[in-house]
């Protein structure tokens, strides 16, 4: 990724944004912060937090006007936070907090010369700065009666600061004179002077600086107590730029009240009426008020996502993770998995209010991670090997229908559906072959692994030999089922023409075979549908045709969110996955209904009941809900059988694919072999290699006490160990496990 | 490079089989992506054969190997 690239993506996610009372407030004190701790019951930190940015806080605490009140998000939802309230109550509840301490000296002095609030308060600003300070006044006077000692204890805290007051003085333009020969600048506080010694003219608006140098001023007439402060605080900004030498007006936008792109979702937000006022707060109203504000912020992606939830932060910070992680050269990659681990599935594109795409953001660093060689080995293989496998000869088939020689549609279930509900591909096909006639039939991948890990010359190549496939064919529009091969097609094959099989049953009817049983369901949207409503409006047709009755669960349509397998994080991740999956899963009471078959097995596997619209469509053996989850070899077997068995059924072909070797090994395994296989990832096939490798070489371990045996093989990039016994016409495997760590010049 | 021993690695009742030998604890060099470890491991004293035993497969060697993914 580019720097510039990254600037853009910051620059989209606005969570870092003020919320509208900071933005709003000319000194920008955080009120969300503060209610925060305050409806947390930390009165002296949320007093901290105001004190940490007001001048005289003591006292602006008291007066200040609220300007923050009138853009209050809450506004909308009840009535605006009473901030002006919860101030004056910090202010008298509050223990006082450490004193600010001052940047040190810059051996520069300024003088003030007006005592009146502004004056007062850019007399504390340019103090904090590192001037030295002398305000000249008749006497201190801020214009509002406060509690006995307020404004004494903030003059003390002055002194401290190093502001010296000089008293009974009567600011004349001599004086201002005068001061400007001696001092590094002077501050001319406009409505605490005569109106005589406003002869500078207007202060400009920005800098407040006037047609003398070195002399600034605030412009007459500011009422608010907030403005009056945020005035004393520009003055300040500027004298220091001054005495820089820097620009007056570069970047000093921020200065003042601005606009926000803080966006804050209010539709879940109850509306809520301000405590009453009446004589002030005490602790307990004041907690209760500020418990109402909403403490804005955007997070509309993270609430809708387990990935980026479980990372704890949000896109912006996200993506710059990201970017450091492809800068580094050396040392440990810390966002590898984080990158590996987003499902791709845009639902944060899609309720963002920039557009963020957290999933092209994660694609393309998987892009340049295969490019650069730093993609960790471990991520995408099983992923890419089950893939490897559906391409591959066992299972790979394209014919004309049975007996004709053109088609005029294919049908190409997908190898998720070919891998867990066979039968129900298979009798699709003959719905379709049945009521269109010239169906022909490809079996093999769509490529969304390969897409999906980062992969493109591995997709392309993929793509290429599905084409050639297809063209074989003589380009027959492609009847797809499965969401994912119906994205990953279209957007790779624009010169196909691609139909949904749903859309095909919504024109055709439902087949002869379909369960009108009726009940109630949920629906279940795979990510993939997500913008495609006219095949989400098919399903819901069908389903209604079933005599369904349908609910939706909060996330869905085009907001659906991924069930755990997209973008691979189910390989990448478990866990996660997982909790992707039971997040989906709790999301309804009703059984789902879903038209993706891997959808259907991540939510299945939680526990709950989900069935594939092919299981009330083209119904099998079971009950709908009741279809197992095939594991990771009957996945394969799968595939592998159903080839087989239409080759011989339907084109009286016998299967010219000759078994491997380490096929005709004749393995079984107990319960807690098959569990330690599944979990682990360890197929059947890598099973069978072990062992046939063991009977070759003869190199095994045997138990003491059990008698049984162990070995091990390392096909590829893993080892895999197998603990077995030998029954009479093969193995029963007890346990297995496997690394990839190698043993160096050890056993193969 | 310095043998690491890793707690509680035996050979767990295993023996060779076609030597009929009790393994023997020695340092095995591993290798993952650009990395060596010289580590303790039960083997054969006779063919040499090596025993990663389940728990060290599945507890410190994976993370090791994690680790090596940068993850
Ligand atoms: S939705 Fe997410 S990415 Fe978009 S602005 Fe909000 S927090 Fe940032
Ligand atoms: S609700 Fe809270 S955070 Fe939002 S604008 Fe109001 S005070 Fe600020
Ligand atoms: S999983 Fe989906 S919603 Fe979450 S970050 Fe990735 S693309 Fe966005
Ligand atoms: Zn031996």
């Amino acid at each position: 990724m580019e720097q510039t690239e990254l600037r853009q993506w910051e620059n989209r996610c606005i969570q870092e944004e003020s919320p509208r009372c900071a933005a709003a407030c000319p000194l920008h004190v955080d009120a969300r912060e503060c209610c925060s701790l305050l409806a947390a019951r930390r009165v002296d930190k949320a007093w901290a937090v105001l004190a940490r940015t007001m001048p005289l806080p003591g006292v602006l605490a008291r007066t200040c006007d609220a300007p923050c009140k009138a853009a209050c998000l809450r506004g909308e939802k009840g009535g605006p936070v009473e901030m002006g309230a919860l101030e004056r109550f910090l202010a008298d509840a509050a223990q006082p907090p450490k004193p600010l301490r001052p940047l040190p000296r810059n051996g520069k002095s300024v003088a003030v010369i007006g005592g009146a609030m502004t004056g007062l308060c850019a007399a504390w600003e340019i103090a904090r700065k590192g001037f030295a300070v002398t305000v000249y006044c008749e006497a201190p006077e801020v214009g509002s009666a406060l509690p006995d000692g307020v404004l004494d204890a903030e003059l003390a805290a002055m002194d401290r600061m190093g502001v010296a007051i000089e008293r009974g003085v009567t600011p004349t333009q001599d004086l201002v004179e005068a001061q400007l020969e001696e001092r590094d600048a002077v501050f001319v506080d406009s409505d605490g002077v005569p109106e005589a010694v406003r002869y500078f003219g207007e202060p400009d608006e920005v800098t407040l600086g006037t047609n003398r140098l070195g002399l600034f001023a605030s412009r007459a007439g500011e009422v608010s107590p907030a403005f009056q402060a945020a005035a004393g605080r520009r003055a300040a900004n500027s004298i220091m730029r001054f005495s820089q030498g820097v620009s007056m007006v570069k970047s000093r936008e921020l200065e003042g009240p601005y606009d926000t792109r803080l966006y804050t979702n209010l539709s879940k937000v109850e509306p809520a009426a301000p405590v009453a006022v009446g004589e002030g707060y005490d602790e307990a109203s004041a907690v209760q008020e500020a418990a109402r504000c909403l403490k804005c912020e955007c997070m509309e992606c993270v609430k809708g996502c387990v990935y980026l939830k479980h990372y704890k932060q949000y896109p912006k910070v996200y993506v710059r993770q990201v970017y450091n992680n492809e800068a580094i050269v050396r040392g440990t990659r810390q966002a590898n998995k984080m990158i590996n681990s987003c499902m791709l599935c845009g639902l944060c594109d899609t309720v963002c209010p920039e557009d963020f795409a957290m999933g092209d953001v994660c694609l393309e660093a998987r892009r340049n991670m295969i490019a650069k060689g730093t993609m960790p080995p471990s991520a995408h293989e099983f992923a890419l090997r089950d893939m490897a496998f559906a391409d591959g000869d066992k299972c790979v088939m394209a014919r004309h229908a049975p007996g004709a020689d053109s088609s005029e549609y294919v049908f190409f279930p997908g190898c998720q559906l070919t891998a867990t509900d066979p039968g129900g591909a298979e009798r699709a096909y003959a719905d379709l072959r049945e009521r269109l006639g010239k169906v022909g039939l490809m079996l093999r991948c769509c490529g969304a692994p390969a897409a999906w890990s980062g992969r493109d010359a591995l997709f392309r190549e993929s793509l290429s030999e599905l084409k050639t496939a297809w063209q074989g064919l003589g380009s027959p529009r492609i009847i797809a089922a499965c969401p994912s091969c119906i994205k990953i097609l279209r957007e790779a094959m624009p010169e196909a023409e691609i139909v949904s099989h749903w859309s095909i049953l919504s024109a055709l009817g439902l087949p002869r075979t379909a369960l009108k049983t009726g009940g109630t369901l949920a629906v279940n949207d795979p990510c993939a549908a997500r913008e495609d409503g006219a095949m989400r409006g098919d399903v819901r047709s069908l389903l209604d045709a079933l005599g369904v009755s349908t609910v939706e669960p909060e996330y869905s349509g085009e907001l659906t969110q991924c069930c755990g397998y997209g973008g691979l994080l189910n390989e990448v991740d478990p866990a996660l996955g997982q909790a992707a999956a039971k997040a989906r899963a709790d999301a309804v009471d009703e059984d789902y209904v879903t038209y993706c078959a891997m959808c259907r097995e991540m939510i299945a596997r939680t526990g709950k009941t989900a069935m594939h619209l092919y299981d009330l469509v083209y119904p099998g053996e079971q009950r709908p809900g009741d279809r197992p989850t095939p594991g990771h070899s009957e996945r394969r077997e799968n595939r592998v059988r159903l080839r087989e068995r239409l080759l011989r059924e339907l084109w009286s072909e016998v299967d010219g694919v000759a078994a491997e070797e380490f096929e005709k090994v004749r393995v079984t395994c107990t319960e807690a072999g098959a569990a330690a296989m599944e979990e682990r990832r360890i197929l059947t096939s890598d099973v069978q290699k072990v062992l046939l490798q063991a009977e070759r070489s003869g190199s095994h371990l045997v138990h003491g006490e059990t008698g049984r045996f162990l070995a091990s093989f390392r096909p590829a990039v893993v080892t895999y160990w197998v603990e077995f016994e030998k029954t009479d016409d093969g193995y029963l495997v007890h346990n297995a496990w496997c690394h990839r760590m190698k043993i160096k010049g050890g056993q193969p | 490079m310095s043998v690491i021993t890793v707690p509680g690695t035996g050979a767990g009742g295993w023996r060779c089989g076609p030597c009929d030998e009790d393994m023997v604890m020695k340092p095995v060099e591993l290798t993952y992506l650009n990395s060596q470890f010289n580590v303790e491991l039960p083997a054969c004293p006779k063919c040499g054969y090596v025993l990663i035993p389940e728990p060290l497969a599945l507890g410190k060697m994976h993370q090791v190997e994690q680790l090596l993914e940068d993850k």
